[in-house]
């Protein structure tokens, strides 16, 4: 804020000079030049008298000539008096009027309303870099669940449509170059309540730069960085990012489950869906030869991926060259009928359009439709803009990069565990998915699971905490029954519990609690309510133990005393 | 040889040259102080001060205060002459112009210290 004062005085000298220069040469002629008063007498001026009149003279009020009629000196002296007054009025109101409109000027009170916001923010919060369709997705969604944000764009246009959207909290909003440290730590990077930088810049590049910034100047700091390529994946690992997601590596690997182990596609689809959005009905896509159009990241990914399964793929790619396609791939945009069939499509089972363009993904799976209607599509929309149109086409699967890379990004961000729990479910046979499927099923009904996490510290669950200290033992479905009817249990299932000798995946209801495990839950929402009042208070956590209703009141507890 | 650098010193030491002029003299008799000099010493000062706008050193910060303390002085002055003058209709007594020319002669030590910080400033600037 300084700055600009500094800036603002720096330019309003001259203006200023000028001003108090025209005032006293004004005010002296007036004293200097001979006149006479009402009987005739010769009179000069004095200085009060002469500020008076310059004062109304300059403001172009203009009482008139006091306190006696003006000679025909002092008139040709008080016309050259308002010409220069009005002149160094404009002059100075114009320069003000400029200062204000500076485009620099205005980026420094922007810079400084935006840290005086980072600085005054209560809890901790995200960086966001990038508000495109995964940035405003996910921002949306976090502020939705009373996190707060901070956002860095540097188009204008992201800025302002962040200005009007009705978000839960204020979102600060810089428009800027996230890869400058400057930026960043003006967004707050070194703040002690900021938990991490998400970059969704929608370039490797600029995303590599801000994780290499992050890292060095905040090592505290968890860094999202999505990725498109895998060399510059790697690059971001050696040092130290902690999350890279790569939206097209997740599609592939996922859909290429759908074939053969369709319950393990919906453990990862379930687990990091949004809260309460409906299930996911699942269709299995048919084994067979698809045709895969676009040999790009996504295609690339999808190919590997369809290959480790066994399936195979015609390819169609407009630019076979750069792509470096292997061979036998058709040259084409896939669009028209004649590469289509060209590719057997009348006897494939299913066709991918995975092109970096919606219009022409679009087109390539209405064409193929109509050449074969049984056909299975899968379409990649790369704009969020274009909602209406894909769901109207009424694709059978349709990928979207930007919500991908932002519901990964929002689980590990709501649950941190559920990064282990993922590999290690990706370990397991798909019997266990299946069971896992249906218990969850069983306990969600039809919205899809909230996950979150509990830690067994006594900051988080001090009723738990004062148990294990008396060495009594607390079992995990102590923490799930429901506090009025513990033998009614709560919609949850305990997903993994996270201690110093080992992870347990699924862990038994019955397994007791150690001080410092982390527990990954998933259930229902309002389950959540009900576990959070079990950990915090004494009473209900002794009834879900023990069976007994103790009395809360000094009274009752003295007279109960006699009883028991 | 920088012409905003000369220009600054000038009106500095300028308006301590003028306000000396209208301070010298028997510090009660009206004879002795002029109006003009006193509205130049002012007017000056005035300039001295937006001058000095806008400098973020420490010594820049200084040099603005001193001038402001200046203006403040040389302000109230006049204003104590205008208000004998044409508010309470009376003649200046020995006693209204010992006033007025004491604040000015408080004027007179801040720009004292302005010029003096000018020096001190141009004698440890060093290439």
């Amino acid at each position: 804020m300084n700055n600009v004062i500094y800036l603002m005085l720096r330019r309003m000298r001259l203006p200023l000079i000028l001003l108090v220069l025209t005032y006293a040469i004004s005010i002296l002629g007036l004293t200097l030049i001979p006149g006479v008063d009402d009987q005739g007498n010769p009179w000069r001026m004095d200085f009060f008298h002469a500020i008076y009149f310059v004062s109304f003279l300059g403001s172009t009020i203009g009482f008139g000539e006091i306190p006696y009629p003006f000679t025909g000196a002092q008139r040709m002296w008080t016309t050259f008096v308002i010409y220069a007054a009005v002149i160094s009025w404009l002059y100075a109101i114009g320069s003000i009027l400029t200062l204000i409109q500076d485009p620099g000027l205005r980026r420094v009170l922007a810079l400084s309303s935006f840290s005086r916001q980072v600085r005054r923010l209560p809890e901790q919060f995200f960086i966001v870099c990038g508000y495109g369709d995964a940035g405003s997705w996910l921002v949306h969604e976090l502020t939705e669940r009373g996190i707060y944000c901070v956002v860095i764009d540097q188009d204008r246009d992201n800025i302002l449509s962040l200005e009007v959207e009705d978000l839960h909290t204020d979102v600060p909003g810089l428009q800027g170059d996230a890869t400058e440290s400057g930026a960043l730590i003006s967004a707050g990077l070194k703040h002690h309540l900021c938990r991490g930088v998400i970059c969704l810049t929608g370039s490797d590049n600029s995303n590599l730069e801000i994780a290499i910034t992050s890292k060095l100047l905040a090592p505290g700091v968890a860094v999202f960085c999505q990725s498109d390529y895998s060399d510059s994946a790697a690059n971001m690992l050696s040092f130290g990012t902690d999350h890279i997601i790569d939206p097209f590596e997740i599609f592939a690997s996922r859909f290429s489950l759908m074939f053969h182990a369709p319950s393990m596609y919906l453990v990862y689809e379930w687990m990091t869906a949004v809260h309460n959005a409906p299930l996911s009905e699942l269709k299995t896509p048919p084994p067979g030869t698809w045709v895969l159009c676009g040999y790009g990241r996504f295609g690339k990914s999808v190919h590997e991926y369809l290959a480790l399964k066994g399936i195979n793929t015609r390819l169609i790619e407009a630019d076979v060259l750069t792509t470096a396609a292997p061979e036998g791939t058709i040259a084409g945009r896939g669009t028209e009928a004649g590469t289509l069939l060209e590719a057997d499509i009348k006897v494939a089972a299913g066709v991918i359009a995975g092109t970096d363009d919606d219009a022409n993904n679009l087109s390539i799976l209405i064409t193929a439709r109509d050449l074969n209607p049984e056909l299975f599509t899968v379409g990649r929309q790369n704009l969020r803009s274009k909602d209406e149109i894909f769901q109207a086409a009424r694709i059978d699967l349709t990928m979207q990069p930007s919500v991908i890379t932002a519901q990964q990004i929002l689980s590990l961000i709501l649950a941190p565990l559920l990064d282990d729990f993922l590999r290690l479910a990706s370990e397991q046979t798909e019997e266990w998915a299946n069971l896992l499927v249906s218990r969850v099923a069983g306990v969600v009904e039809d919205v899809a699971p909230t996950l979150w996490d509990l830690e067994v510290s006594p900051l988080h669950m001090p009723t738990v905490f004062d148990c294990l200290i008396r060495s009594e033992e607390v079992r995990i479905e102590h923490l799930c029954a429901n506090p009025r009817n513990r033998s009614d249990m709560l919609p949850v299932v305990p997903l993994l519990l996270k201690r110093d000798t080992g992870n347990i995946l699924l862990p038994a209801m019955d397994t007791p609690l150690r001080g410092g495990d982390q527990l990954l839950l998933c259930g229902r929402e309002e389950a959540r309510a009900h576990v959070d009042h079990i950990m915090h208070d004494h009473r209900a956590l002794h009834y879900t133990r023990t069976g007994i209703d103790r009395p809360s009141g000094t009274v009752w507890r003295r007279l109960m005393r006699g009883r028991t | 040889m920088n012409l905003e650098k000369v220009l600054f010193a000038f009106f500095t030491i300028l308006a301590l040259t003028l306000n000396f002029g209208f301070f010298v003299g028997d510090v009660d008799n009206p004879a002795h102080h002029n109006a003009y000099e006193l509205f130049a010493a002012l007017v000056v000062s005035l300039v001295a001060t937006i001058m000095k706008f806008g400098d973020r050193a420490h010594i820049g910060a200084l040099l603005l205060a001193t001038s402001l303390v200046a203006d403040l002085q040389l302000i109230t002055a006049a204003l104590i002459w205008g208000s004998t003058l044409y508010v309470m209709d009376q003649q200046l007594t020995p006693a209204i112009t010992a006033s007025i020319v004491s604040l000015s002669g408080g004027a007179l030590l801040a720009n004292l210290i302005s010029v003096l910080l000018l020096v001190v400033e141009t004698v440890t600037f060093r290439r």
